[in-house]
């Protein structure tokens, strides 16, 4: 685990950006510039951060970046990566840096194309569990009972657990993280950027104007949510899954934090009736079932 | 040395990609270009092609990855037909907005439903709008040397476009004709390295494709306009400096045939083009002053050059095949719309044919000819569209 002293005081993500106040998405960009230093290039699909960047001519971003269609981010980096490859520029870390619609939904065949290829890039999932930057449309990411302007009476369905979907192309690294645990978010990324092949990192990005909760509140939101059990910290190396950080204790579901603390927080799911919130603490129980079971199988 | 081989229109795609050094190449299978991407992951694994083959999962992907190949540096290459082509629209934008210099094989194939795997231009003319420049092929060797041509036009500082080279599936894609394949070296002293100004680069980094608002977005635009027009004045350019090197040359924009004393000109695309200089021989032989052109580039559109054809005979008919539903042919708007507001006007005419692989042989140019002269002893054109061999 790196130490808040071994991070570098550069900034890659520059002052006069374009985020709203109390971006979660922002916090983790400027942490995974940190994370990989100058020498990363991005690969952005249509997200928030096609305007955090900021527009022509001004751009926030102090490393090389590559816009592209909403469905085309792990597969334009495809392309960066063969052609770094073939004209041999070497220790470049190609970053896809993707929202949750642009990976979970409309750009999950090209990612699930990308890792089959074993296509040597990361690719982060910034998780804000909706379409945010076109109004806060539900996505296959949005938890259940969450209001969105496409669910006005809560989302009926579950969130997708993207993270487990790309463990199962038996990708070299998989792991969850959280902007609330920026050394545990830094750590991964080092870790992967390490690694060669298909990395994918999911992480939770609490979003102000769509879940709903004042500005100042982005990282604690963050950390209950880890602290609920909603969202777990974890890697899965080379096959081997490990809890981390703060979740590390929470298999045992007595150390968990109850969930309406979490849920309270945020005006989205101010209209969750006692049957929606039993619903999401079952799903919750489910969940760490299986981690408990992927944690003691391998 | 330079040497002649037999092969398919697909094999020679495959061998032009390989000899214009195209350094990523992304593609996705799809009937009937397949034997293009078939050929290129052969010559790969063989050793016999040093370049990068992504095996995409859609068309959608394939040019999203040559996109960032492009912008990675590297020559790009990549090949699909009618539903891969649809699929990769947005895609199509993406790129010529992008000013890369990505050049696509495109079998002509028609669309579903129902299912058909056979030949017309619908695939690459529903892609008109969309920023590229469109080559249409009427033999192997054109689709060798215009592949060649193409890089050496879309990676020239005053283009920095796309290109289409299209050429019709089965008819050209699937049948063996026999091509001279240029001495490698002249090859490489024809079409330099690819070197673009503005690669993805960590020691000058720059941001591609970020958002645009109204007061900037309109002047890009108009460059990929000046772009177009820019490749518009080359691409002849560049079909002599080809000729001369290699001794193919196509005449620029379009190939003409018998055209100088005729007073009737039959225009056409693709390998239709072939067909009808056998009419047009056939109809010289009773007398009749009839000649042929072969328009070869769709886009950017050669509004002079077929202004020049036109000038000094008394009539066109122009054969689509394609349709642009509730208008008609798109070629015949294109021709008409060059001729427009000028003094000395033929009559005009158009034929659609050839429609989802039907056969359009001599003998159907033959009869739009005849038809077209008897309008024309009339002064009048009956019928402005006319659909050939149709059931009715």
């Amino acid at each position: 685990m790196v130490t808040l002293k071994e991070l570098s005081t550069e900034e890659y993500f520059l002052p006069g950006n374009a985020t709203c106040a109390g971006c979660g998405a922002s916090v983790g960009i400027r942490l995974a510039f940190k994370a990989l230093g100058p020498k990363t290039v991005f690969v952005v699909p249509a997200c928030c951060t096609s305007v955090i960047q900021s527009a022509f001519p001004h751009t926030a971003f102090a490393v090389p970046c590559l816009n592209i269609a909403f469905e085309a981010a792990a597969a334009a980096a495809s392309g960066v990566v063969a052609a770094y490859e073939q004209r041999g520029v070497k220790d470049v870390t190609v970053l896809a840096w993707a929202g949750d619609g642009g990976t979970a939904d409309i750009g999950i065949q090209a990612l699930s194309g990308a890792a089959e290829r074993g296509t040597n890039f990361i690719y982060v999932m910034y998780d804000n569990e909706s379409y945010m930057n076109t109004g806060i449309q539900r996505s296959g990411s949005t938890p259940y009972g969450a209001w969105t302007t496409t669910t006005p009476t809560g989302k009926k369905k579950h969130k997708k657990d993207v993270a487990l979907i790309m463990a199962a192309h038996g990708i070299p690294y998989v792991a969850t993280a959280c902007i609330s645990y920026p050394l545990d978010l830094i750590s991964k990324l080092r870790k992967a950027k390490e690694m060669k092949g298909t990395r994918f990192i999911q992480i939770l990005a609490p979003c102000s104007p769509g879940w709903r909760f004042p500005t100042e509140k982005t990282i604690e939101i963050g950390r209950l949510a880890v602290r609920t059990g909603m969202w777990a910290l974890f890697e899965i190396e080379h096959g081997k899954f490990r809890l981390t950080s703060s979740s590390k204790a929470l298999i045992d579901k007595t150390k968990r934090k109850p969930i309406e603390e979490y849920l309270q927080m945020q005006e989205r799911f101010a209209n969750l009736k006692n049957e929606g919130v039993l619903e999401l603490r079952n799903w919750i129980d489910k969940r760490w079932e299986n981690y408990k079971k992927l944690q003691f199988d391998v | 040395m330079a040497q002649v081989i037999i092969d398919t229109g697909n094999h020679i795609a495959g061998f032009a990609c390989r000899a214009a050094r195209a350094q990523v190449v992304a593609a996705y299978p799809i009937t009937p270009q397949s034997p293009v991407v078939e050929q290129i992951a052969d010559l790969i694994e063989k050793g016999e092609m040093d370049a990068k083959y992504i095996m995409v999962e859609s068309e959608h992907s394939a040019m999203a990855a040559c996109i960032g190949a492009a912008v990675g540096g590297a020559r790009a290459f990549t090949a699909t037909s009618s539903h891969g082509l649809a699929l990769m629209h947005e895609m199509l934008h993406w790129a010529s907005a992008s000013r890369l210099p990505i050049v696509m094989a495109v079998v002509n194939r028609a669309l579903g439903p129902g299912w058909n795997v056979w030949a017309d231009f619908s695939d690459s003319l529903s892609q008109r709008d969309t920023g590229w420049i469109q080559f249409y092929c009427a033999s192997n060797q054109e689709i060798f040397d215009t592949i060649i041509q193409a890089y050496k036009l879309c990676e020239d500082e005053r283009v920095f476009l796309p290109a289409m080279v299209c050429f019709e599936g089965y008819v050209l894609s699937h049948t063996s004709m026999p091509v001279e394949i240029p001495d490698q070296k002249a090859i490489d002293n024809f079409l330099q390295p690819y070197n673009p100004p503005w690669l993805l680069d960590v020691e000058n980094p720059v941001t591609h494709g970020s958002l645009i608002y109204p007061d900037w977005y309109m002047e890009f635009r108009y460059f990929m306009q000046k772009a177009m027009e820019n490749a518009k004045k080359l691409i002849p350019e560049i079909d002599r400096e080809y000729g001369r090197k290699f001794g193919f040359e196509y005449g620029g924009h379009i190939e003409r045939y018998r055209c100088e004393d005729a007073d009737i000109i039959l225009l056409t695309m693709g390998t239709m083009g072939s067909e009808a200089k056998v009419a047009v021989d056939r109809l010289r032989k009773n007398g009749l002053k009839v000649g042929t052109a072969r328009l070869r580039v769709f886009r950017p559109f050669p509004k002079e050059e077929i202004h020049k054809l036109a000038r000094n005979v008394q009539m066109l008919t122009i054969v689509d095949r394609q349709i642009s539903y509730g208008m008609e042919g798109p070629l015949f708007t294109e021709v008409k719309a060059s001729l427009y507001g000028k003094e000395e006007k033929p009559l005009t005419v158009g034929f659609i044919a050839g429609l989802g692989g039907r056969d359009v042989t001599f003998l159907d140019l033959e009869t739009m000819i005849k038809r077209s002269l008897k309008w024309l002893e009339v002064g009048r054109v009956e019928k402005e569209v006319n659909w050939v061999g149709l059931r009715e």
